[in-house]
Formats: structure tokens, C-alpha cells, sequence
């Protein structure tokens, strides 16, 4: 911390900052028009994820429109200002929360921000990493420090061992479900317990990065050797007598057994099943055998509306089995599951297999290293063999920005992080779920449990 | 930077839980670098029957005649939730919205509208809801000195905010410049921080970087 401000607020230091071309572009546009200079270039750092193409053979030109001058403002006030740019055909390049821990850039007990709300899925290094808006990018690269009201504390401890098939993203979708999608509002959630110590930092990641959607400030995991292990010898990270000093310190930065929460929640996840969305916000989610909820069961009449409105936009009705729903399409990617694990789960179950008939099924890696590491070990014959396309790194389509979707009222099911109304294209129907789930509907052609497919 | 003070406008009520940013902007509508452009975009999922020929949904709240001229929203709990994109903002300040009334807000929406003179203001669900009986042609009065709404009916309702955001508003400071104020403090802390944690400041140049076109690069 630098300074007081008042009682509520402090100006904190921001040990990284992280831009993309889709909102930090017009931050570093905007600094320049103001006449101020980026204060520390060297800890700063941009990526091209959000419009870029992930079709092979990509350039500057996008199926996005308008896309191109997000690209290349971005490039050109990158380089003025001196910032590491991750650039289109950087063979770094890829989605910002995926190459950030990837490339030791994120560490912990850093701050680390970025004008995107799922910042928060750096905090499984044990980092105080959040998301902010382009006014507050300026304020970063102008100053290396933000203004920030100090939010209130939640640990969420989540005990008991995991059942079979069952991953990060369910146990995410089961608590946001459980809570609400705002059931964290304004508290900085550390997530603690024997379930959450178990998972390597991907699966973290994914926790982590679901977050935002249970309405906290950031999550975070405490730094253990899983995470320190993660960091030797990433490219950013430190190295030699430096990395021994920063471990001394890192194995500090612990909750300590007389740590005060302004909330606690304990609780058991030894029963979650594989879960899957039914309407428009990430709390609309239930257990794969579940059927679809009936609003009128709903005591909150605010609830009960939106829960009728996501019916009415998912085509669905209450009572109606979620499992065997036929889908158009099924996706794999995004800042949520993106990564080499996320992948090699689910080409497990896609080995010898085929998608069904009439499903257009995507993988996207995170990363280009991550693309690179999954076909070192074949995983993209795997998912070629199986119907899937393979491309390059980027956010794609998870968002749909007037370029590529999956088509009007497509349902879709997803490894994303949001089923709001038309986020993936128009009016299309997505059904959030895990890697495993993804694959094992792509497969059915239907919405379909995973766990009869694992183990052979 | 925009000042809030007090304003009084027509408010619109649209009573819905969780309105996430690509509801109030969505990423197709922001087509260019810049933080203008984008009232036309503003609900663009819901204003129009079509969005590519803008033909207006009757239906929708914004476009019938006793709201068109709305500068305020009454809104249900966790406005402006999910991606951080402050185009939700300048569409909205852009559009005409000068207040923002709702139970609760998504965090960084929340700070995006005090960085650009839109004044958040939580209220319970309850009171916002009695707001909402009341709304149509007679305003409703925002302010943030007294720190209040004055239903059309005369019924006062208290809002707490923060005293930095309160400031922000009432006197439309600029942050950045006020923290440029500081920044003999801001070397100072950078200056024992590199005593204790060198690793954080990494060296002017990145490292290099091989970049190998990929095959059939230009």
C-alpha cells in the first residue's frame, strides 16, 4: 500500500498490469490523447485475444467488424508506449489469463489488474488479481497504483474428496447455483479446504475465474508448493538467488489459523455431481440428472420473473430433463477451460470416438503454447479424428461480436464462463458445463453425463 | 470529469435481476476506438425488433413515449454484472442516463459510472420497487449532496456511498491527476518495496522474445 486515502480507501501498487485489444486499446489511446506517458512500460504487458481470428493463417483482418483497428491501435500504442505486446503471430500470443500464469508474469502476493472482468482467475497463484475499466487501466499505466475501497473478506472451504467426473467448473457452477450469482457481492472470496488444496493450479484457475460470476471482488487461492513448483522456470518468473528470496517470502503469504472472514462458508462437496446450465445466468445450473426448476416453486418474485424470462429465451420447460436436450454445437475453449488439462480431459474421452451427426464442435486452445504442447502429444488428431475443428488461441466464441457464431437460436454447449442472453451469438441458447460434459454431449449430440465414458 | 450534483428526469423502470454489460452494450455494437458512438447500440438486444435495421420493439421500455426522454434507470439487483466494459457506460451516459437506481451493482460497472459522472445509487429492493410504481412522466429528483431520491409523490429515500466516490462526483475531479500528486510517495514506496521484493521490477527491456513467423506468415 502507498497511501491512505480515507478511511474506506487506499492507493495500492500495481505490481502488473495486463491489456487486451478489445478494452485496452482504448485506454492507451486515450492516455495518449491526454498527453501522459505509460510510468512503467516494463510491467506492463498486452495481448490480442479478444478480436483476433483463431482461424488458421490469421492476420490483422477479422471476421469481426471493425476488428482490424482494435488490432492495430492496439499494436501501435503498445509499441510507442513500450509495453510487451503478445502480438497476432507472437508464438507466446494467447488469452490473457491463460498466458499470464503460463508465462510466470502473474506471481504471488502481486497485484496484478486488467480492463477484463475475469482478472480474478490469476488469484489461484495466490495473487490480489482483479478486474477493472478502461478509466482505471489509464489511472494504472499513469501511475502504477489504483485507487481501491478496501472490499470485505469471505473464505469458502470446500471439504470432502471430489466424485468422479466431477471438476473446477462444477464445483463453481454447484456454489454459484447454491449462493446466487451475486452471493459474494463486494467480498474478496479465498477459497480454502481440502477440495480446493487437492487441485492442481489449472483446475484452480478455472475456480478462480468463475469468481466474477459469484459477484466477488476477486478469488484466490493461498500459495502452496503446487503453485511454487507451477512457477520455476517460467519465463517471467524470478530466477537463481531471486527465486529463493521470493520463495522465502511467497511461503509467508498464508491466511494464518487466527484469520478473521466477515463471512465463512463451509461446505461439502463429496456430493456434487457434473453440473450443467438451464437458462441466462451462471446461478441457473443444476446436477447433469437434474430436470429443469419450476419458477413457480421460486418464493423471490424478482427471481421467479428472470428465472420465467431465461425459460422462455432457452425454450425450455420446468420439469424438462436437461440430459438428452439435442444440441447444435459444443465448444471447448475460453479463459475458463482453455488449458493443456482442460484439453487432455477432454480428448480422453473423444479417443476413437465420434461427434454426432449435425454438431459443429470447436476447440480452441488458450494459448499457442498450449496449442503446441497438446499436439506434442497428439491431442489434435484427437480431436480432428473425432469431428472437432482445432484452432488458434483466442477468446473466439465465447463472445459474439458480429463475427462468428453458431447461428441464430443455436444451442450450444460450452466450457465458457457466461450463458447470457445472446452472449455467444443471436439469441443462441448456451448450456455451461465442464470439458468432460462438453465432449461427452458433442459426442451424444446431446446434453449427456460424462461419466459413463470415463475409464476405458 | 463530470460533476454530479442533483438531477431531476424522468426515470424508467426495468425491473430485471442481473442486467449483465453485453445486455446494456453488446460486442457487436462496439465497432470502433472510441468512447462515443455507442448510444444507438445501447440494449440493443431488447430496443430493437431488428438491430441491424433499428426498428424499435415496442415492447421494450425506452421506447414507449411516457419514458423516451428517461435519464434515469430504476434497475433489480446486480446491475451491470459480468464483463468489465465500460462502453456499457458511455453507451448509457452517451443515450442520456445521468443516475442509475438498483439494489446492488456489478463492482466494476459501479466504479466505471463515478469515473464518468453517472451516479450509482443502491437502494432496497423494496424502495426501488415503490420508485417503480411511481414511474412515468412526473421526474424524480437525484441528489447526491443530501444524499437522496425524492419520489414524485414528495416520499424521500436515504442512499449511503462512499465518501471518495461522493467526492469524485460532487466535484468532478480527475483521479489520475490527483494521484500524480503523490507520486514523490509513489517512488518512495517503489524504492523500499525493491528492497524487499526486487523480483517485482523487472528490467526495462523484456527479455527477447524468438518470433518465428509462423509458415505462410506475409
Amino acid at each position: 500500500m502507498v497511501a491512505e486515502l480515507d478511511a474506506e480507501s487506499s492507493l495500492l501498487h500495481i505490481d502488473r498490469v495486463f491489456l487486451h485489444e478489445r478494452t485496452g486499446s482504448i485506454a492507451l489511446q486515450t492516455l495518449e490523447q491526454d498527453g501522459r506517458r505509460v510510468r512503467h512500460p516494463e510491467l506492463a504487458f498486452c495481448t490480442m485475444d479478444h478480436i483476433v481470428d483463431t482461424l488458421p493463417g490469421r492476420g490483422d483482418q477479422t471476421l469481426m467488424p471493425g476488428g482490424t483497428a482494435f488490432i492495430q491501435t492496439t499494436r501501435e500504442t503498445a509499441q510507442r508506449a513500450g509495453i510487451r505486446l503478445f502480438d497476432v503471430r507472437d508464438p507466446l500470443q494467447g488469452i490473457v489469463h491463460v498466458i499470464s500464469p503460463e508465462q510466470g508474469i502473474v506471481l504471488p502476493g502481486t497485484t496484478v489488474v486488467c480492463p477484463d472482468s475475469h482478472t480474478c482467475t490469476q488469484g489461484a497463484l495466490g495473487a490480489l488479481a482483479w478486474g477493472i475499466g478502461s478509466s482505471e487501466a489509464e489511472h494504472v499505466l499513469a501511475t502504477q497504483t489504483l485507487r481501491v475501497a478496501k472490499p470485505r473478506s469471505m473464505r469458502v472451504s470446500l471439504e470432502g474428496a471430489l466424485g468422479a467426473g466431477v471438476g473446477a467448473k462444477d464445483l463453481m457452477l454447484w456454489l454459484i447455483a447454491r449462493e446466487s450469482a451475486s452471493g459474494a457481492k463486494g467480498h474478496a472470496v479465498e477459497f480454502a479446504g481440502a477440495a480446493v488444496r487437492a487441485l492442481p493450479v489449472e483446475a484452480r484457475l478455472t475456480l478462480c475465474n468463475l469468481a466474477v460470476e459469484f459477484s466477488a471482488f476477486t478469488g484466490m487461492v493461498a500459495p502452496d508448493d503446487v503453485v511454487f513448483q507451477y512457477l520455476a522456470g517460467r519465463r517471467f518468473a524470478p530466477a537463481a538467488a531471486q527465486w529463493d528470496q521470493a520463495l522465502a517470502h511467497w511461503r509467508t503469504l498464508h491466511s494464518g489459523p487466527q484469520a478473521r472472514f466477515d463471512r465463512e462458508l463451509n461446505l461439502d462437496v463429496s456430493q456434487v455431481e457434473p453440473m450443467v446450465t438451464w437458462g441466462t445466468s451462471p446461478e441457473h445450473a443444476v446436477g447433469i440428472g437434474a430436470a429443469v426448476p419450476d419458477p413457480a416453486l421460486c418464493a423471490d418474485a424478482v427471481s421467479r420473473r428472470g428465472m420465467e424470462r431465461a425459460l422462455q429465451y432457452m425454450d425450455l420447460q420446468p420439469g424438462q430433463r436437461l440430459q438428452d436436450l439435442p444440441i447444435g454445437a459444443a465448444f471447448i475453449g475460453s479463459c475458463t477451460n482453455s488449458r493443456l488439462s482442460d484439453l487432455r480431459a477432454a480428448a480422453q474421452l473423444l479417443r476413437g470416438r465420434k461427434v454426432a451427426a449435425g454438431v459443429r464442435a470447436i476447440c480452441v486452445p488458450g494459448s499457442m503454447q498450449v496449442k503446441r504442447d497438446a499436439e506434442a502429444e497428439g491431442l489434435d488428431r484427437i480431436f480432428v479424428d473425432a469431428g472437432f475443428e482445432w484452432r488458434e488461441s483466442g477468446c473466439s466464441m465465447c463472445f459474439y461480436a458480429g463475427g462468428e457464431s453458431f447461428g441464430l437460436r443455436q444451442r450450444v454447449i460450452s466450457t465458457t464462463n457466461r450463458n447470457f442472453e445472446s452472449r455467444q451469438g443471436p439469441q443462441t441458447r448456451s448450456h455451461l458445463a465442464s470439458p468432460i460434459t462438453v465432449a461427452a454431449s458433442a459426442l451424444a449430440g446431446r446434453i449427456a453425463d460424462p461419466r459413463p465414458l470415463l475409464g476405458d | 470529469m463530470e460533476t454530479f450534483v442533483v438531477h431531476q428526469g424522468v426515470a424508467a423502470p426495468l425491473l430485471r435481476a442481473n442486467i449483465d454489460t453485453d445486455a446494456i452494450i453488446p460486442s457487436r455494437e462496439m465497432k470502433f476506438v472510441s468512447k462515443t458512438g455507442l448510444a444507438g447500440g445501447l440494449f440493443a438486444g431488447w430496443r430493437y425488433l431488428d438491430a441491424a435495421t433499428r426498428s424499435p420493439d415496442p415492447a421494450f421500455v425506452l421506447n414507449q413515449a411516457e419514458f423516451a426522454g428517461a435519464t434515469i434507470l430504476l434497475a433489480g439487483a446486480n446491475f451491470g454484472c459480468g464483463s468489465s466494459r465500460e462502453h456499457a457506460v458511455w453507451a448509457l451516459r452517451e443515450y442520456g442516463i445521468r443516475a442509475i437506481v438498483a439494489p446492488s451493482f456489478g463492482a466494476i460497472f459501479q466504479t466505471n459510472c463515478i469515473r464518468n459522472g453517472i451516479l450509482p445509487v443502491i437502494l432496497a429492493e423494496a424502495d426501488v420497487a415503490l420508485l417503480a410504481q411511481q414511474a412515468g412522466p412526473q421526474p424524480l429528483t437525484v441528489d447526491l449532496q443530501r444524499q437522496v431520491v425524492v419520489a414524485p409523490d414528495g416520499q424521500v429515500f436515504r442512499f449511503e456511498i462512499a465518501a471518495a466516490a461522493r467526492e469524485m462526483l460532487l466535484e468532478g475531479l480527475d483521479p489520475v491527476a490527483l494521484t500524480l500528486r503523490l507520486d514523490a510517495q509513489i517512488t518512495a514506496y517503489q524504492a523500499r518495496d525493491r528492497e524487499q521484493r526486487p523480483w517485482i521490477y523487472l528490467a526495462k527491456s523484456a527479455p527477447p522474445v524468438p518470433s518465428v513467423p509462423p509458415p505462410g506468415a506475409e
